[in-house]
């Protein structure tokens, strides 16, 4: 219980700072300043935020579908944060007086699996919204992320299939002790570098973000699925897709990137979380940017390139591992 | 005071038991899906407190994430009426008492005559029946030709549902099929058609070529004013 609570606010603190360091960077690829007002530099600028979601009157559409609009962003949020406790946050430690802690919640034998599923699940949070809304931009919002969704959930799941076959385990933490050693060299994304750039694309996608966030362009669909949503229904739903993007950098740290892995780890257990986090806000730093950077895709492109190429190569992918394998072995 | 399993057990049949009664209750497609979602959820429950995560890894990955994702798209897109109350009908209220007679016979017959002694499930070994590795091994050793057999059977449906949807009208048309039907078109005065020449035929994507032949409609409704001609240049 006590592993959940500590895994569940220092996931909410790096989400909201990730929020913060959002409007900042992009304030400074756009030229601007952004938030500094409150708080040195800006620093308190997420509770502010916070309070004033709190604080915002609650508006329920008169022709919703109450019951529905209600359960969708809690969908979505439950969705989010039930990941978070399958992934190693770093090795075995010793804390002075507790003993040795393990750094993960829960060590299942389907961790992975359980990961996809919670991921998969978390759609029904938005076509929901969307549906309940009675607003026929909400409507296409959530029509677009449920297509969305499931289309690239598959090169999602399949990209993954390389690392599973190589380590032979769905354990998150037996896949992050294979990669230790060798001054990096056997971090998987050296042997999965196909693998490693569909995943990042299709987890790009499956959280909605710039350049796939078509279920919110705001230029076509007002706000997308929720156009409704106000105050903390709304920050439900803003917190489940950055909390998204942090579970879907930690699934790339862990798999790809060797998870807590990095120099001195073995004499010093305790830098371990330091490196993982450092790779999780590197990951982080890359989606920000990218939201600096790139277009949006046009709804058929977004589909043509999902289906038609990046499914393909994450077969192609597949193959060519199990044939790696299969001589080496 | 129960063991914490049986909480869990209770809460997880509970839920199960709920959701498939209010989806058999509720009216509004919409609400019948979100019940079945529930269950589904519930019984993978089950399943994990019966030592058998990845069948509940499946359970949640396939029919919560997929098929029934697909369920509520299709809802939402046709945007299904709720179904109005119909006068009970006593033939399906007989039928319905008849089937149901028979599974609780046939529960009432497992749980009465077959037995099964408790004491084998808690064996000093540790189970490995549920893990994913012995299913995987299973699968690939033992029980090859069903899967085998199984996966041609999907593959089988998914190639009927392809030709089932790209029925004849349906199939999108090559430019040299549009082509045909415009030669066809002028061939034959086209009725109430308006001629379609191939040029016209706008390929998807190309934006300018749709936003020119929309401006162009306009005109011609009338909705638009026609681009004023290029002014003489003033001396």
């Amino acid at each position: 219980m006590l592993g959940i609570n500590i895994a569940f606010i220092v996931v909410l603190v790096v989400v909201a700072y990730t929020v913060l360091a959002e409007r900042r960077i992009l304030a400074f690829i756009q030229g601007r300043v952004g938030p500094n007002r409150v708080g040195p530099a800006g620093l308190l600028q997420p509770f502010a935020d916070l309070l004033k979601f709190i604080l915002k009157e609650e508006i329920v559409p008169d022709k919703s579908t109450k019951f529905v609009y209600v359960l969708a962003p809690i969908i979505a949020i439950v969705a989010a944060l039930m990941t978070l406790i399958v992934y190693p946050f770093g090795p075995t430690i010793n804390l002075p007086f507790f003993g040795p802690v393990s750094l993960v919640v829960a060590r299942m034998d389907i961790a992975l699996l359980y990961v996809l599923g919670i991921t998969s699940v978390g759609v029904y949070g938005i076509a929901l919204a969307g549906w309940s809304s009675n607003n026929k931009y909400s409507l296409m919002g959530g029509l677009r992320a449920a297509a969305q969704m499931i289309s690239y959930e598959l090169s999602l799941g399949l990209s993954l299939v390389g690392v599973v076959m190589m380590s032979g385990t769905l354990d998150l933490y037996n896949i992050v002790e294979q990669q230790s050693g060798w001054f990096g060299l056997n971090w998987n994304i050296i042997y999965q570098p196909l693998g490693f750039i569909i995943y990042l694309i299709s987890a790009i996608a499956e959280t909605n973000r710039v350049p796939f966030d078509l279920p919110e362009a705001e230029t076509e669909l007002v706000a997308g699925f929720h156009t409704e949503y106000s105050a903390m229904k709304f920050a439900l739903f803003f917190m489940a897709e950055y909390v998204n993007m942090f579970t879907v950098s930690m699934l790339a740290t862990t798999l790809f990137l060797g998870g807590w892995n990095g120099p001195g780890v073995a004499q010093f257990p305790v830098l371990g979380v330091f490196y993982f986090f450092g790779k999780i806000v590197f990951f982080l730093f890359l989606y920000i940017w990218l939201r600096g950077t790139l277009p949006r895709f046009r709804f058929d492109q977004l589909m043509n390139f999902g289906w038609k190429f990046l499914l393909p190569v994450a077969i192609l992918n597949i193959i060519l591992t199990a044939t790696v394998i299969f001589f080496l072995s | 005071m129960f063991e914490p399993t049986a909480l869990l057990f209770i809460l997880f049949a509970g839920l199960a038991l709920g959701c498939a009664v209010s989806l058999v209750a509720q009216r509004n497609p919409l609400y019948c899906a979100i019940s079945l979602i529930g269950v589904f959820v519930a019984l993978a429950g089950l399943y994990i407190l019966l030592a058998a995560p990845f069948i509940a890894a499946v359970q949640v990955i396939v029919y919560a994430g997929a098929i029934m994702v697909l369920v509520i798209f299709v809802i939402m897109l046709l945007n299904v009426e709720e179904e109005e109350h119909r006068p009970l009908n006593w033939r399906f209220i007989s039928a319905a008492i008849a089937l149901g007679a028979i599974l609780f016979a046939e529960a009432a017959f497992v749980l009465f005559f077959v037995n099964t002694p408790r004491s084998v499930q808690l064996s000093s070994e540790a189970p490995t029946a549920g893990l994913t590795a012995s299913i995987g091994t299973g699968l690939f050793t033992e029980y090859l030709l069903p899967f085998e057999i199984t996966s041609v059977l999907i593959l089988m449906a998914i190639v009927g549902a392809m030709s089932l949807a790209r029925r004849v009208g349906l199939v999108p048309r090559s430019a040299s099929a549009l082509a045909q039907m415009a030669a066809d078109n002028q061939s034959t005065g086209g009725g109430n058609l308006r001629p379609v020449d191939a040029r016209q035929i706008i390929q998807p994507g190309n934006t300018e070529a749709t936003g020119q032949a929309m401006a162009q409609m306009q005109i011609e409704r009338g909705e638009a004013a026609a681009p004023a001609p290029d002014k003489e240049q003033d001396g």
